[in-house]
């Protein structure tokens, strides 16, 4: 059965896009002192949107510096009340331009305009929103009374959620009265240089926030620049550890969120039809760039035909295509390196002798796509079981008993999230209590909130964004440094 | 006079609730502040601490599926026994860090009450760090902390038993199993310890000490791919510690710098929560 749909494109005309930009420093955009520029890419069409500046050290040099005046001598000092002020005129502007920020978001990423306007935008505006109400009540974060900033932190994330990662970087950063220095990913550079402009309408002071755009070699120079008091990284596990292993024998502090392989793990008794949602939700959410996207499905073994039967039925009506129509269910893969990263796993899949099942459906001419793949007959020690792939691809394993499906959930050397679909009150409970993972979804999936806390164990890094425990990873006890030196989290 | 002979004792390694020597076979002499001869500790090698993990991993499980009533009992029964071998220990710390009478028992007096702060907080940190979460939608959502696993602690090389108690009790209340290499020129309080640990109803494997040397042992403990986190607080090289955070990146592990703190103040729950995980659970709400 197929649904003929007429397309319903969201106007491009509501965000005008630069030729170029410059590196947003000390509240003004300046051209980067190497003169370098790169170009940022739509992934849907492979045509340019615009040039963007590659910062080199003398560049980060001039952030850091700006980012510790304006700690010294504006943010640090000024009340909370007040902090707390910019922060909430900056989720309403954020609320304001919602659609000239999911436009972009969607040109620049290739995400359907369906997720950027519901999901993206909207929870970054509630992440500046939730925690400006933190920042004249940090008394309350748990670490005892006058707890301090750390100072200027170094801020790199990655291109699957950009504008959210941002808002998840700053908003708590911000709030405990730390300044920032920020590099958005080289791919997705647009929504941080449009919220420069938030910054610049909201009056922040200059030095506040500094956004420096660049590749990889940027990323470095800000890691090991000596007035950096601490790194927060999304990104790849890979990045996350030589991150670690630089800041080794330093006094800066460190949170990481890395990636994942989670389990969706679906008993007999769960609603299929619901499940079988909840597991698209899982992992063709983003085009499954999502870190914590549910890429290991483990089934029980009753209700595993039925469930891949019904799983394949419903894949047959996602839309792939244009991200920027309103119907769109899977948009464009983020790059041609992420395209090919994907490609090469799915032909590991194929080698070790999964069973691959594609959903029909046909790929736009230009820009880089996958079509949503099914892998079954899958071993733990596949590739495609082990490795994280950030894209659409599935990984089906089976179990029979509970024990077995906790101990195949918790093989694996990340620990970011897990999913558990079942009527069984107490063995959602068992089991949440079971999976080594930082975020559990029951008889949900990929749900977030500013006021819940996300993060992994093990291998998916160490630190919480969201909620109160978000706020610990900017914020140090005022008797820190008596027994009280904390770690790199 | 009394000229019987006293009955003196071997020294050696706690792993897995059993006190074997080092399978190296090598031992270091051990003095006093004054030079004199105390024992010959074992001296731990790369093997002892890999069966370390081993027995640390096993005793986890148990551990960290214990009530929190029950490791918070466990705990205080560490403090009834040490209260019991008291005066043990002030002889133990005075020959050890060369204490007078007074501050020996103080330091003494301070960890058995150390001991007795952190097993009341087993059954009440997860209310202090644990919440639910108002999310914006029909969801429970709720925060829970959870021990990290099996954490490797260099314990402080001067405070031998209070320094020593106060890296244990914090990590291990929460649920995690820890293996601990004891300050190396003053191992003897810890020895006495692992007695007092052997003989309170700590179940084997969840609080393993290794003596010697650190320098050679936690390399191989930071970057064992079944420890979850370390402890460098008695770290007392900048560039051990440097390499030890290095290896320690290998499989992400939460590291904690090295330090060292006026052991007689009263803590906050710092220590307690850089050995804890977070979770959290989002579940629908519907009729």
């Amino acid at each position: 059965m197929t649904f003929e749909y007429a397309p319903a494109l969201e106007s491009r005309a509501i965000v005008s896009i630069a030729p170029s930009y410059g590196l947003f420093i000390n509240g003004e955009f300046v051209d980067p002192t190497s003169g370098k520029m790169f170009k940022t890419i739509n992934p849907a069409t492979e045509e340019v949107l615009a040039e963007i500046s590659e910062a080199n050290q003398s560049d980060v040099n001039a952030a850091v510096n700006s980012a510790r005046r304006a700690y010294d001598r504006i943010w640090s000092v000024m009340s909370g009340r007040d902090r707390a002020k910019y922060l909430f005129r900056i989720a309403r502007l954020l609320q304001e331009r919602a659609r000239e920020f999911a436009v972009l978001e969607t040109l620049d990423n290739g995400k359907p305009i369906r997720e950027s306007r519901d999901i993206d935008v909207p929870l970054a505006a509630a992440h500046f929103f939730y925690y400006a109400g933190w920042a004249d009540k940090l008394e309350y974060a748990g670490l005892g009374p006058n707890p301090a900033p750390l100072g200027v932190a170094g801020q790199i994330i990655p291109w699957n959620f950009p504008l959210l990662m941002l808002a998840w970087k700053l908003a708590p950063a911000l709030a405990c009265g730390n300044t920032v220095v920020l590099k958005p990913a080289e791919t997705t550079s647009l929504t941080a240089l449009l919220f420069a402009e938030i910054c610049q309408q909201a009056d922040l002071p200059p030095g506040v926030v500094n956004i420096l755009t660049g590749a990889g070699d940027t990323g470095r120079r800000i890691v090991e620049h000596d007035g950096i008091n601490k790194i927060a990284f999304t990104g790849s596990t890979e990045v996350g550890k030589s991150i670690q292993r630089a800041l080794a024998g330093t006094n800066k502090k460190l949170t990481l969120e890395l990636g994942g392989k989670a389990a969706n793990i679906i008993f007999d008794d769960a609603p299929i039809d619901q499940a079988v949602e909840g597991i698209v939700d899982g992992i063709f959410f983003n085009q499954g760039h999502v870190c914590c996207a549910g890429s290991r499905l483990l089934l029980q073994e009753s209700i595993a035909e039925e469930t891949i039967e019904a799983l394949k039925l419903r894949l047959q009506t996602l839309r792939l295509g244009d991200p920027l129509d309103k119907n769109t269910d899977i948009g464009a893969i983020n790059s041609r390196e992420q395209l090919d990263k994907i490609e090469e796993l799915i032909k590991a899949g194929d080698a070790e002798g999964a069973e691959r099942w594609t959903a029909p459906c046909e790929l736009p001419k230009q820009g880089w796509w996958c079509a949503p793949t099914i892998f079954t007959n899958v071993t733990q020690a596949h590739r495609i079981a082990r490795e994280e792939i950030f894209g659409p691809v599935l990984s089906v394993l089976t179990f029979r008993t509970p024990d077995e499906a906790v101990e195949k959930a918790n093989n694996t050397p990340f620990g970011l999230s897990a999913g558990i679909w079942s009527e069984k009150g107490s063995r959602i409970l068992w089991m949440a209590n079971q999976l080594r993972a930082g975020v559990i979804w029951a008889n949900t999936f990929n749900r977030f909130d500013p006021t819940s806390p996300f993060g992994g164990y093990k291998e998916s890094g160490f630190g919480r964004e969201g909620g109160i425990q978000g706020l610990s990873a900017y914020l140090q006890s005022a008797n820190e440094g008596d027994d009280q030196a904390r770690g790199t989290s | 006079m009394n000229d019987r002979v006293e009955v003196r004792k071997t020294y050696k390694l706690f792993i897995g609730g059993a006190f074997p020597r080092s399978e190296s076979g090598r031992t270091y002499e051990v003095h006093d502040t004054d030079d004199k001869f105390l024992a010959n500790a074992a001296k731990a090698s790369r093997k002892d601490g890999r069966d370390a993990v081993l027995a640390a991993r096993k005793g986890f499980a148990a551990w960290s599926s214990a009530t929190a009533y029950n490791r918070g009992q466990v705990l205080y029964r560490v403090a009834e026994v040490m209260e019991g071998r008291r005066d043990q220990f002030i002889t133990d710390v005075q020959a050890a860090e060369g204490l007078g009478d007074k501050k020996s028992a103080r330091v003494v007096d301070s960890a058995i009450d150390r001991l007795v702060w952190y097993a009341g907080w087993a059954d009440k940190y997860a209310q202090v760090l644990g919440n639910t979460n108002p999310v914006a939608g029909p969801y429970f959502n709720f925060t829970i902390p959870e021990p990290t696993g099996v954490v490797a602690a260099v314990a402080p090389q001067d405070s031998s038993l209070l320094g020593l108690v106060s890296v244990i009790a914090p990590t291990v209340v929460t649920g995690n199993a820890l293996i601990v290499i004891a300050s190396t020129k003053c191992p003897i309080p810890a020895i006495t310890l692992t007695e007092v640990l052997a003989t309170a109803d700590v179940p084997a494997g969840v609080i393993n000490v290794l003596t010697g040397d650190p320098a050679e042992i936690a390399p191989w403990l930071a970057s064992h791919g079944d420890v979850n986190a370390i402890d460098l607080t008695g770290v007392t090289s900048q560039d051990l510690a440097k390499q030890l955070e290095i290896e320690a990146a290998g499989t992400v592990k939460r590291v904690r710098r090295p330090a060292q703190p006026n052991w007689l103040t009263t803590p906050d729950l710092g220590r307690l929560a850089s050995f804890v995980e977070t979770k959290t659970v989002w579940h629908p709400i519907g009729a």
